[in-house]
């Protein structure tokens, strides 16, 4: 299938790139929805390799990249269950977005984040996943999930430590402050900023460099400099599981849902 | 090359005009002590977006728990010269 359209994203084979595309309002959140399109283009994502050398995801949304899980989905199904029907709830809709997020780590083809606006929570961690990231200079990341008690639930943790200094994972997690692209290149997080608007067309324009490379070798380094670091990651999904059980945690997802307040995206 | 210290004045004018430019009100409509929530008509993301562009405009690092409360572009002002 080289072609897809649902309900959440889009995606489409064209001249050796995959073009993966969120478009679902407000600001492409991840909740069931998402998350069963992000399953069928992980399970296509294979049968791509064969005609691509190259997969880049970015949004249709002018509101950003991506703002994460969508709580308010899961602050109303947690609410319709037993507490610990709830946990079994979260934990499976972990392990479904991490084998996601493991298959696009783990591609044999580069991958390509191109960010805009906010790129916060799950949204930070699918671009994670990605080799990497092209940030338009108004791309703000955050770890907001200390707010409501948590800790981010889809990778974010083990790729950051893989990635980046511990004294700026350390300032993610623990500040839950955001910041901006060029803060974000000078950590070694973002390998290009660019101007307003044009994290798609360098994207692009990367990929056509890219498309010039025998792709095994991208393949046959990215199995050497980027290891999935997959006992961390299931350390990390039974951390948040522990955690989403604390009575805090509920009390903070019915605040940010029935917030009226203009600010809630400021942690 | 020796940068000149912008003075709290200058500091909040460059923030009105800069609000008024992005967000397309008129400039003479911007006072300091308006709620720019209110004003310039923005919510919570469109406020991380001046927020990132005075980061840009006066290159200071500003985390956004320096915000917290804050709605009146005198204080932003108070704040962004206290990275200056």
């Amino acid at each position: 299938m080289n072609q897809f359209r649902g309900q959440s994203l889009s995606w489409q084979l064209k001249d050796g790139v995959v073009e993966l595309a969120l478009h679902r309002e407000p600001c492409n959140e991840i909740g069931s929805i998402a998350l069963e399109d992000l399953e069928k283009f992980a399970a296509t994502l294979q049968a791509l390799e064969d005609e691509a050398h190259t997969v880049i995801i970015y949004s249709e949304l002018k509101s950003g990249f991506c703002a994460g899980a969508d709580l308010r989905e899961l602050y109303e199904r947690s609410q319709q269950m037993e507490k610990q029907a709830a946990a079994r709830g979260v934990r499976d809709f972990l392990e479904r977005i991490h084998r996601v997020m493991n298959a696009i780590d783990a591609s044999p083809l580069t991958t390509i984040a191109a960010v805009h606006g906010v790129t916060f929570g799950g949204g930070f961690e699918l671009a994670l996943t990605c080799d990497l990231i092209v940030a338009d200079k108004m791309a703000r990341f955050c770890f907001p999930e200390v707010r409501l008690g948590l800790i981010p639930g889809f990778g974010g943790i083990p790729r950051l430590k893989r990635d980046l200094g511990n004294a700026v994972v350390r300032d993610l997690l623990l500040t839950g402050r955001s910041f901006n692209a060029t803060k974000a290149q000078q950590i070694g997080l973002v390998s290009q900023v660019v101007a307003e608007g044009e994290a798609l067309r360098v994207a692009r324009a990367t990929a056509g460099q890219l498309g010039k490379f025998d792709r095994r070798t991208a393949a046959a380094a990215k199995k050497f400099i980027k290891p999935i670091p997959h006992e961390e990651l299931q350390q990390e999904i039974g951390l948040f599981c522990e955690l989403f059980m604390q009575p805090t945690v509920e009390t903070g997802l019915r605040k940010f849902v029935e917030s009226t307040d203009a600010q809630p995206y400021l942690p | 090359m020796t940068k000149v210290m912008s003075t709290p004045d200058q500091t909040l004018n460059e923030i009105l005009n800069l609000a008024a430019t992005h967000f397309k009100v008129p400039r003479e409509k911007l006072t300091p002590d308006d709620d720019f929530f209110k004003t310039l008509g923005i919510d919570s993301l469109q406020a991380l977006d001046l927020l990132t562009r005075l980061e840009h405009h006066f290159h200071i690092e500003l985390p956004d728990y320096e915000l917290q409360g804050v709605s009146d572009f005198r204080t932003l002002a108070g704040r962004i010269q206290a990275r200056l």
